[in-house]
């Protein structure tokens, strides 16, 4: 086991994150704030609470998962995809490291920006709504799950691209809806039946339901699902990347 | 002295179909400085590739310091260091990062010292605080040879490391070379300037069109396939060539002042003894004598010729 080559891709990854904290940590701290002045000050105030929560405070779960589910993508996608794009990736294909080790630097420094950025933004949501945190164990616990599984897929996105529409392209027109379709402002009870029955077919309505869960001690479905549907995404997600080593599909010649 | 790195019936065929390597059996020795010489497109790249990684194998093995490059690639890999033709540098970098990031990427921590006696050698300790993108063409190559030497290889590799580099640049390059190699580190080179492998090699290959076609100590292969010329400056203009001469090769220039022998200064006899009384005879007078050796370019003409050269 190559430690150090894991480290020093973390390394370098956090320290080019740490060059870039405007983008890295304002941006998102700024689009929540925005959020949470939209749609849990102005509109919320004209709806009724969800289930005994305020509205403002039952969307700061998806609000934290909308934004790092993204950053998880973009950030990993984009760590893997500069490499490739300026050519210094043959370093990482020469190095006595295996594709698992890069892939672990190159995943845990996303996660840990993504985390950073989470946290930020909960710390963010305290200025505006009342908070009390049920199961702050298991919000840990969704929390690193969700960045770590979201990084990995990113990962996989930074791999398959080969041009920068294409690093826009998934997070857009996949991840977007998914998360907004996915409770993220609402519960999907609210929705009619055939929509809610739709819903359970996204992954994402897991994850924010298990997430508001810890949050509320309530869920859309149960957290047992939730808890299988991450494992279950992040398993997915390292089968395909060890299939990518093994065949070097679009990194090695 | 035994081979370090060893590559055997190596063959690459890319996804395209290019058949960029065709059976390429070589053998690298510890401690020389072999030069690849070849046209563009010869597949030194792709022989350089296979060998640390960057392009899978089709068919074949490559064995660094004992070590199968696919089976054992930790432990191959470990050996090597590598310098990439292209300048592939991530620009907002600074230089002591990208440098320390290739060490640890090899596996190795620490090592302060060394990257500072890897920089200075290089003339980067001042720039290490600098991204790389404020750097100069050169200086860029030069980060790309610190960070190759970052993880102390045994083994480098320098893809045409003065392709578009001036001329000064290019002495300091030889100069860089040539104590690695004092240091005891191995090195091979490819390059498409003759100039260059003549002026640092130990060893000679050349590569075309996937395929080694010899390689040779420097100084034998000048040796042997290096026709000498005896250059003869004459008092007074010929008219012709000498009669009853006809068995040596002569020829007649410069206007008849000129008379051009070819020999192999490896052979019995140069005949030069022969040709001098022959002359002397028939009444030519010698003003001046020179002698010309080809150059490793007319080998290299001779080699790869009727190959296209894109
Ligand atoms: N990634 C690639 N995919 C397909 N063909 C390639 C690739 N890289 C090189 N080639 C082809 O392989 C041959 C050898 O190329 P290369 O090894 O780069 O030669 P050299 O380094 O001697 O100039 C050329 O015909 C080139 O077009
Ligand atoms: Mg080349």
């Amino acid at each position: 086991m190559n430690l150090y080559a894991i480290w020093a891709i973390y390394r370098y990854e956090m320290s080019r994150a740490f060059r870039t904290m405007t983008q890295t940590v304002v941006s998102p701290v700024l689009s929540t704030s925005l959020y949470f002045v939209v749609f849990g000050a102005a509109i919320g105030s004209r709806i009724e609470e969800v289930e005994g929560v305020s509205y403002g405070a039952f969307i700061v779960p998806g609000l934290i998962m909308l934004t790092v589910i993204t950053q998880s993508i973009s950030n990993a996608s984009f760590g893997i995809y500069f490499p490739k794009f300026v050519g210094s990736i043959y370093e990482l294909l020469s190095a006595p490291a295996s594709f698992l080790e890069i892939t672990a630097g190159y995943v845990f420094a996303a996660a840990t920006k993504s985390l950073l950025i989470g946290l930020i933004i909960l710390a963010t949501a305290y200025l505006f709504v009342d908070l009390d945190i049920q199961h702050p164990v298991w919000m840990m616990v969704f929390l690193v799950l969700t960045c770590l599984s979201f990084s990995l897929m990113g990962f996989i996105v930074g791999i398959w691209a080969t041009n920068f529409e294409q690093l826009q392209l998934v997070p857009l027109l996949l991840v977007q809806p998914l998360i907004f379709l996915g409770g993220t402002f609402y519960s999907i009870s609210m929705l009619p039946g055939v929509w809610e029955t739709i819903s359970l077919f996204n992954p994402v309505v897991y994850l924010v339901s298990g997430f508001r869960w810890s949050f509320f001690g309530m869920s859309d479905v149960s957290v047992g699902w939730s808890i299988l549907a991450i494992i279950g995404f992040t398993a997915t997600c390292l089968a395909f990347i060890g299939w990518i080593f093994r065949t070097g599909w679009r990194i090695r010649d | 002295m035994s081979a370090i790195v060893s590559v055997k019936n190596l063959s690459k065929r890319y996804e395209g179909g290019v058949h960029a390597l065709k059976d390429v059996d070589l053998e690298i020795e510890e401690g020389e400085i072999l030069a690849l010489l070849g046209p563009n497109g010869a597949g030194k790249t792709t022989l350089i590739s296979c060998i640390c990684g960057m392009a899978s194998i089709t068919a074949g093995h490559v064995v660094v310091g004992g070590h199968d490059n696919v089976r054992d690639y930790r432990k191959a890999r470990a050996l090597i260091g590598l310098v990439p033709q292209e300048i592939n540098l991530q620009p907002f970098e600074t230089v002591m990062n990208t440098v320390r990031f290739t060490r640890g990427l090899f596996g190795k921590r620490g090592g302060a010292e060394h990257i500072e006696r890897v920089l200075r050698s290089l003339s980067l300790w001042d720039k290490r605080d600098v991204q790389i993108r404020a750097l100069s063409g050169g200086m860029k190559r030069r980060v790309l040879i610190a960070k190759a030497l970052s993880h102390e290889p045994k083994v480098l590799f320098l893809d045409e490391p003065t392709a578009g580099v001036d001329v000064g640049l290019r002495k300091e390059m030889w100069s860089t070379v040539a104590e690695l190699r004092a240091h005891g580190v191995t090195v091979i080179l490819t390059t498409h300037y003759i100039e260059e492998a003549e002026a640092m090699a130990d060893r000679i290959g050349i590569i075309s069109g996937g395929e080694i076609k010899l390689v040779r100590d420097k100084a034998a292969l000048m040796r042997e396939l290096g026709r000498k010329r005896l250059v003869i400056e004459l008092t007074e203009p010929a008219a012709h060539l000498p009669e009853g001469m006809d068995d040596t090769p002569l020829e007649l220039g410069e206007a008849g002042r000129e008379l051009t022998y070819t020999y192999d200064p490896g052979g019995d006899g140069t005949g030069i003894t022969r040709l001098l009384t022959g002359l002397r005879e028939r009444g030519y007078k010698v003003r001046d004598v020179r002698t010309e050796q080809s150059s490793l370019e007319d080998i290299f003409v001779d080699l790869t010729a009727g190959e296209d050269r894109t």
